[in-house]
């Protein structure tokens, strides 16, 4: 009931089905469950749960993943809009590992 | 190939190996200060060295897998901020145990919280634990930067000649680095294929345990409580500075009221005005973390808004019963707008350390909430000095 959902409807992944070749690879390094392996194709199972990591894109060897990969972090946003250039994030913080 | 265990020889850093110039400068990183700006060569807090191991490619040092008293202060230290960024361990290749060309080879962050972490889980093990160059930042934030991929781990098989070291082809990578480390093209390029770990390092020895095989559960990152207490410490050391100057302008704003200004205003008011202005500033920074389940709405700039609205409607609860928090009618009006605005604001930066929200996702809600949190911090500044005067 209380789970931690972000905005619906924004992430910019997509999924060709055509050049999957069925590894799994995606499904193995994504941290939001995104992917789920039926009939040996991927399929996007929980769009909304993505956070852009890059994970899956990086790791599918059939370029089937794509995914304009970055750090949502809006102090990255800001400094991006005041120095320029993309929003990047050193964000040494994060809990895990 | 043969190895012995020699004690005598204590703290080398791993052979073959200078330490590297420090990156460029760039003004990118959201979250706290850029490494290069800190001595990244130094590595003083190297985990304590229990003799080494001699291979084939040169002697390795070993490392113990019990956290000792100084990696706690250490740990404790970094979670608060405190020249986290030089804290690392020299890149290279680490023994535990007493591996042999067969043992198992884990790649790690040279952060020096990651690597403790990963060693920690490895206790009765005989492994080797490859440090990668992160410029001393962690695995997920490496690997989102690209210093934790597949081209640092290239360059680091080849410097600490893995190769001749162990016999088999294969890496372990903790799962967070995915972002930065392209698997197959790791193999394409050395010959050795990449298993993901799991998550977190403490699954680790169910994973290794049951034949590097992770559970569907350890594939997931969370964001639990405890995950978002640990935050707050650093969340408040990144914004010291901005606090302190606005606090400071704040309280003396406060003595400026009919005659202009007065320094007996500025001791009345002051204080109390600094205090709503901090109140509104910890909502954001340790309310909204710990409440974020349970606060409406899914941007962060809203859950922060209206944690906010909660604290002054808190506030104006008890000026009615107590009342002297607020001067005047105006004031109250003024931090009504003030502080969710400042919680929202705060709240929303959140975003950075949360382990969920997309860029995409970020990019939206700033769009909505950026105009909304300036226009309500502008209305209320000039509604609580105007109040001032009445
Ligand atoms: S990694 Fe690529 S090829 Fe493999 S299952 Fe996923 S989409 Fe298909
Ligand atoms: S970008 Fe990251 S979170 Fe999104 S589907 Fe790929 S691996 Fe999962």
């Amino acid at each position: 009931m209380f789970e931690l959902r972000y905005l619906p409807n924004v992430v910019t992944l997509k999924l060709d089905s055509d050049k999957c070749i069925g590894c799994g690879m995606c499904a193995e390094v994504c941290p939001h469950a995104v992917f789920t392996l039926e009939n040996k194709r991927a399929r996007i199972a929980d769009r909304d749960a993505c956070m852009e990591c890059g994970a899956c894109a990086k790791n599918c060897i059939a370029g089937a993943v794509s995914v304009k990969s970055g750090v949502g972090c809006a102090a990255a946003v800001i400094r991006g809009i005041v120095g320029g250039g993309e929003p990047t994030c050193g964000c040494s913080s994060t809990p895990a590992n | 190939m043969k190895q012995t265990t020699a004690k005598e020889s204590v703290g080398r850093p791993p052979e073959g190996q200078q330490p590297e110039p420090p990156l460029e400068d760039k003004p990118t990183c959201g979250c706290g200060q850029s490494p290069s700006k800190t001595k990244a060569a130094v590595h003083n807090d190297a985990p304590r060295i229990e003799g080494v191991i001699r291979t084939e490619a040169g002697t390795v040092p070993r490392v113990k897998t019990e956290l000792d008293l100084i990696d706690h202060l250490g740990a404790w230290r970094a979670r608060w901020g405190i020249r986290r960024m030089s804290y690392s361990v020299q890149p290279g290749l680490y023994a535990v145990g007493n591996p042999t060309p067969q043992s198992l080879v884990l790649v790690s962050a040279n952060y020096k919280l990651s690597f403790d972490r990963l060693r920690s889980n490895l206790s009765g093990r005989d492994a080797w634990i490859m440090a990668l160059d992160t410029k001393g930042i962690n695995v997920w934030c490496a690997a989102g930067k690209g210093t934790f991929g597949t081209d640092e781990i290239v360059h680091r098989l080849e410097t600490v000649g893995l190769k001749d070291t162990v016999s088999h082809r294969k890496l372990v990578l903790p799962q967070l680095a995915a972002p930065g480390v392209s698997a197959h093209e790791v193999k394409r390029r050395t010959g050795f294929s990449v298993v993901y770990g799991p998550v977190r390092a403490e699954d680790l020895p169910a994973f290794l345990d049951a034949g590097m095989r992770a559970t569907a559960e350890t594939r997931l990152i969370r964001f639990t409580l405890y995950d978002r207490l640990v935050l707050i410490p650093v969340e408040l050391t990144n914004w010291l500075l901005y606090v302190a100057i606005i606090a400071a302008a704040m309280f003396i704003l406060s003595g400026v009221g009919p005659g202009i200004f007065s320094f007996g205003r500025v001791v009345d008011a002051g204080p109390l005005t600094v205090s709503l202005f901090l109140g509104a500033f910890l909502t954001g920074t340790v309310a909204v973390p710990i409440l974020l389940p349970y606060l409406p709405g899914r941007s962060f700039s809203l859950k922060g808004a209206s944690a906010g609205l909660l604290f002054v409607s808190a506030m104006q609860l008890y000026a009615w019963q107590h009342g002297g928090l607020f001067d005047g009618r105006l004031s109250v009006a003024a931090w009504f707008l003030l502080a969710p605005a400042v919680a929202s604001f705060v709240g929303m930066n959140f975003t950075g350390s949360s382990t969920y929200t997309s860029l995409s996702g970020v990019l939206r809600e700033m769009r909505v909430a950026v105009p909304i949190q300036t226009v309500c911090a502008v209305l209320g500044l000039g509604l609580w000095l105007v109040g001032r005067f009445i």
